[in-house]
């Protein structure tokens, strides 16, 4: 354990340089980024690669889900700034097609975008719209009816999660 | 592993899990698995006229894969907490 606490530490030095460097932390996050550390064999570096990743260029931006039931949710996938500043950039890597968060620092970043690979999320400040149809009887109708409700903050599960999309621009 | 460690943390705090058909209760959060499955003790049904079901249930065992939401505490889990959480799980991996 103490060999592991060792490690993580001169892996980390790198990273606490980069987070001097000008480039602000919001530009390295749109680049998918991935700055310096060593790296050990048989991974890469990965940019918008996979299906996730575009969720996690969406990172304490807001976000609109699409969930089973006419159910959709707009609100703010969470990330602490703090945390990130303080560790500088991120390292992603590619093991076997799947997107995953290498070292210790990645996987306090991971957890602070709050959602994993089953699309489990955790988003704060949602408002939730729920869409229903009735047929009118007699005329036969249909009427579209939404509910709105707001939570402050929400753990979905993955399994209701149909897409995920940055918020649609509504006219 | 990830919200199952985040759950942890959230043990003892009022949370309302909203399920798949739509009955919601309220309790403190008593534990979690690796699957999500959820222990409340003292509920309370959100809409109780709507759902008489439970009026003498005071704790319950929730079954991950029905749950729809987790409407959690706003003050949410301190940052710190969750890194000692992480750092635990990283020494374990």
């Amino acid at each position: 354990m103490g060999c592991a606490r060792i490690r993580y530490c001169s892996w980390a030095l790198p990273f606490l340089f980069y987070s001097s460097l000008p480039r602000s932390v919001k530009w390295r996050k749109k680049q998918g980024l991935v700055e310096g550390g060593h790296s050990m064999a048989s991974e890469e570096e990965s940019t918008v690669k996979e299906p996730l990743d575009l969720i996690r260029l969406s990172l304490d931006e807001r976000i609109y889900v699409k969930l089973r039931s006419d159910r959709e949710l707009r609100g703010k996938l969470h990330i602490s700034i703090r945390v990130w500043e303080s560790y500088g950039g991120y390292h992603v890597v590619n093991h076997g097609g799947n997107v995953f968060p290498r070292g210790l620092l990645s996987n306090l970043l991971w957890l602070k975008w709050a959602y994993d690979q089953h699309l489990n999320m955790i988003l704060g400040d949602v408002e939730e719209i729920i869409t229903t149809v009735e047929i009118d009887d007699e005329t036969y109708e249909e009427i579209v009816r939404t509910t709105k409700r707001t939570v402050p903050f929400l753990f979905v599960r993955g399994d209701g999660v149909i897409l995920v999309s940055p918020p649609l621009r509504t006219a | 592993m990830l919200f199952f460690s985040y759950f942890k943390e959230l043990v003892g705090k009022e949370v309302t899990v909203e399920l798949k058909n739509d009955l919601a209760i309220r309790g403190t959060l008593h534990s979690v698995d690796q699957y999500l499955n959820i222990k409340l003790e003292n509920i309370k049904v959100v809409d109780d006229d709507k759902y008489p079901h439970m009026l003498s249930v005071r704790n319950c065992f929730i079954r991950g894969s029905v749950v729809r939401y987790v409407e959690l505490p706003p003050d949410g889990v301190d940052v710190d907490i969750l890194h000692d959480a992480t750092r635990r799980e990283a020494r374990g991996s």
